[in-house]
């Protein structure tokens, strides 16, 4: 199962650099890492997608937690929370036929089209892990010319 | 307005406060350092010239490694972060061995590196490295300091992280133009970190559960680690392993932590551990591991390890509980204050049939071994360094046979007087942690019981225990082998001795450079060249004279002892296997 695990970090050069190490050091895969300023600029916040059994999720929690730099370690997937990537991808559309049907089904998840080419739109997404997994699954049957992906964010609710 | 002319010095431009470098030598004063092992180079040169007339002891190490070994052996002898300083590039890089040697068994130490100017940096310039980026695994913080500003507060934040919480080494990397830098920065009184939190709260509930199962255990085991050191413990362990009567096991981290000559304790535990330890581990109810981190030389087979029994695991580290073995109780916390505050809720108990039980293997199983015709028994020489010493030495060893001879067949009643490369198994540390701890420790003796191999790996050092004036022992116990690695091979790869070999004949052929046979180097020649006494053992008779002269001298010597070749470590559990797997060919 994937986690999403929240750190929030002191804002000083080298934190990324020890973080990323530690978790790669001990052998753990990170699946998306997403860091920003909070609304204290002297914290960042990590988001940390790391797909793992409990215990792995247990030793990353930790292993984190004892970090000199590392202020607060929360999974967010144990509580209630809120969590969105963004994705921003271009999709070839050769003729008008093809393009309608990427614009519908853009629209159907509420995905913006933010640039038009002669042969190929661009699209603006975002959504929780499952929904950006189905938009991506609906769009195969179209070439993909390029995708990135901001890696997830999450925060949590009452 | 302050009058210039009074002073004399109209014409000097003002500069209130110190360099960087002064402030480098306030912080260790302010720290309590009173010796600094070190070696300099072009990015410390500043550092150094404060050095010059420093409240200290300044140590000129051979090579960067001793340097930190030495600082190692110092803070395990003394319970005292160790100081040491080095430059940059290649002189950061040496240290990098040490630095992991003290990060995996938790020693408290702070390396202060040069680095070149923060101009500089990035630029590939003369003696740069990546140092902050290459001891990051291996150190427990690091700190590149970018102003003379924030020196001494790093400095004083450096000690508190090397000394709080679980212990570990510290690199504080200086650029050269800091070095130069003015500041008035201070070292502050108190550190205070928000995010660094090393103070556990001691959760009630789960002491209430500890208790319980104490008192509901008919089979209790301790197995103490050297957390149990870390936290000055010891006493405290012991009146509760007399109280509730049970036994005590210690991994080779706790030697000496629960004194071995006590009707408890089992003596060491793991893979040539007493066969006593290891059969009470597979028997116990209750496994109570106190500041121990269940290492993979302790377990063996992970799934068989201690399958009878509830397992309770205390440590400061909270990711070392259910890191490697599940846990039914994890005490979070400091070992003083979770054993003070969980004796009084336990009953005295007699467990009459366990202890009936253990004394017998203990008994039965005494660690031992089988002497060989004509040829000197390494075992035999370390009981001689127990009787002759009449126990009471601070024993470091290096990595191997030795060292697991060494842990075998003294017996350690005081913590801190076993000193070993635990988790790393860092062949050269022996010798110059032997004179790191005597530095720390200069009234007891000091003795290092190291092999053929591993003495090699730091022999440089000897100079600066013979200039110091140091009156430390080094037994190496020379079975012209790197006898570990032989012992293996002997044991799983049908004898086929590959790279093992220090004498030069029986090497397999595309080892061989001589054919004359003969070994190399000459020990005593060579301790000779460095100043030490020496001497070369043989036989069984000469070893107690020889250490009676040794140990009386008060000087540094070098004992060489030509052991049985081919003696063998036992008991031993093969790695990866249950206790019911142990060779043991002494009984």
């Amino acid at each position: 199962m994937k986690h999403i695990i929240n750190c929030l970090v002191e804002n000083q050069p080298g934190v990324l650099a020890r973080i990323v190490g530690l978790i790669s050091g001990r052998g753990y895969n990170i699946e998306t890492l997403n860091v920003g300023p909070t609304a204290d600029p002297t914290v960042s916040k990590m988001t940390i997608v790391v797909p793992g059994d409990a215990n792995i999720i247990a030793q990353v929690t930790h292993q984190l937690s004892k970090q000199p730099d590392v202020i607060e370690v929360v999974n967010m997937t144990n509580r209630r929370h809120l969590d969105r990537e963004l994705i921003l991808l271009r999709v070839a559309a050769a003729n008008h036929h093809d393009r309608a049907e990427i614009v519908d089904l853009a629209a159907l998840f509420m995905a913006r089209v933010v640039g038009v080419q002669t042969e190929s739109v661009t699209i603006q997404m975002a959504g929780n892990q499952e929904t950006v997994a189905d938009f991506l699954r609906l769009l195969k049957p179209y070439k993909l010319i390029d995708i990135s992906r901001s890696g997830v964010i999450a925060v949590g609710r009452d | 307005m302050k009058d210039k002319k009074t002073t004399g010095k109209a014409d000097e431009p003002e500069q209130p406060g110190r360099t960087g470098a002064q402030c480098v030598i306030d912080g260790l004063v302010k720290a309590g350092c009173e010796v600094l092992f070190g070696y300099p180079g072009g990015a410390v040169l500043d550092i150094f010239n404060c050095i010059y007339d420093a409240p200290f002891n300044f140590v000129l190490t051979r090579h960067e490694q001793g340097a930190v070994h030495m600082a190692d052996g110092y803070a395990r002898a003394t319970g005292r972060p160790g100081c040491c300083l080095v430059t940059s590039g290649p002189g950061a890089t040496n240290t990098v061995t040490g630095l992991a040697t003290a990060y995996m068994d938790g020693i408290p130490l702070v390396c202060f590196t040069g680095q070149v100017a923060l101009n500089m940096i990035g630029n590939d310039a003369f003696q740069e490295a990546d140092v902050i980026g290459i001891t990051r695994p291996v150190t427990k913080y690091n700190f590149l300091v970018r102003s003379a500003d924030e020196l001494p507060e790093i400095i004083a934040k450096a000690f508190h992280i090397a000394t709080t919480g679980k212990p570990g080494p510290v690199v504080v990397d200086i650029p050269k133009n800091v070095q130069k830098q003015m500041t008035v920065a201070t070292t502050p009184e108190k550190v205070t970190m928000r995010a660094y939190k090393p103070d556990v709260e001691i959760n009630p509930e789960e002491l209430k559960d500890f208790a319980e199962m104490i008192n509901a255990a008919s089979r209790p085991l301790l197995y103490a680690g050297g957390g149990l050191i870390t936290a000055g413990a010891s006493g405290l362990l012991a009146e509760l392993a007399r109280k509730a009567n049970m036994p005590v096991c210690t991994t080779l981290m706790a030697l000496g932590a629960f004194p071995e000559d006590d009707p408890l304790a089992l003596r060491m535990v793991g893979m040539h551990g007493s066969v006593a330890a290891n059969y009470a581990i597979d028997h116990c109810d209750l496994l109570i591991s106190a500041g121990a981190r269940f290492d993979d030389r302790v377990t063996g087979k992970i799934s068989s390890f201690a399958a009878r029994a509830k397992i309770v695991h205390i440590d400061i580290d909270r990711s070392s509980i259910n890191k490697s073995v599940h846990a039914h109780l994890g005490v979070h916390g400091d070992l003083r204050k979770v054993l003070d505050a969980v004796t009084p809720l336990v009953r005295p108990a007699a467990h009459e049939e366990w202890m009936g039980q253990v004394a017998q293997w203990k008994e039965r199983f005494p660690f031992a071994y089988q002497g060989r015709e004509g040829e000197l028994m390494p075992q035999y020489v370390i009981e001689q360094i127990y009787e002759v010493s009449g126990g009471k030495a601070v024993v470091t060893t290096d990595v191997g046979q030795n060292q697991m001879w060494a842990a075998q067949f003294f017996r350690y009643t005081r913590p801190r007087t076993f000193i070993s490369s635990g988790g790393l198994g860092t062949m050269g540390f022996g010798l110059p942690a032997c004179i790191g701890a005597q530095f720390g420790r200069r009234d007891e003796l000091a003795v290092c019981i190291t092999g053929d191999g591993g003495v090699q790996m730091n022999f440089q050092e000897l100079v600066v225990a013979v200039e110091h004036r140091l009156p430390i022992v080094v037994v190496i116990l020379n079975n012209g082998y790197l006898g570990m690695v032989r012992q293996w091979q002997e044991l799983f790869y049908s004898k086929r001795y590959s790279g093992v070999m220090l004498s030069q004949s029986g090497r397999a052929p595309n080892e061989q450079i001589q054919d004359k046979g003969g070994y190399l180097p000459d020990f005593i020649k060579m301790a000779e060249a460095h100043g030490a006494n020496a001497r070369r053992i043989t036989r069984a008779e000469e070893v107690t004279p020889a250490l009676k002269e040794a140990f009386e001298s008060r000087q540094t010597w070098v004992i060489e002892c030509i052991i049985s070749p081919e003696a063998n470590v036992y008991p031993m559990i093969p790695p990866g296997s249950h206790v019911a797997e142990m060779i043991n060919h002494t009984v």
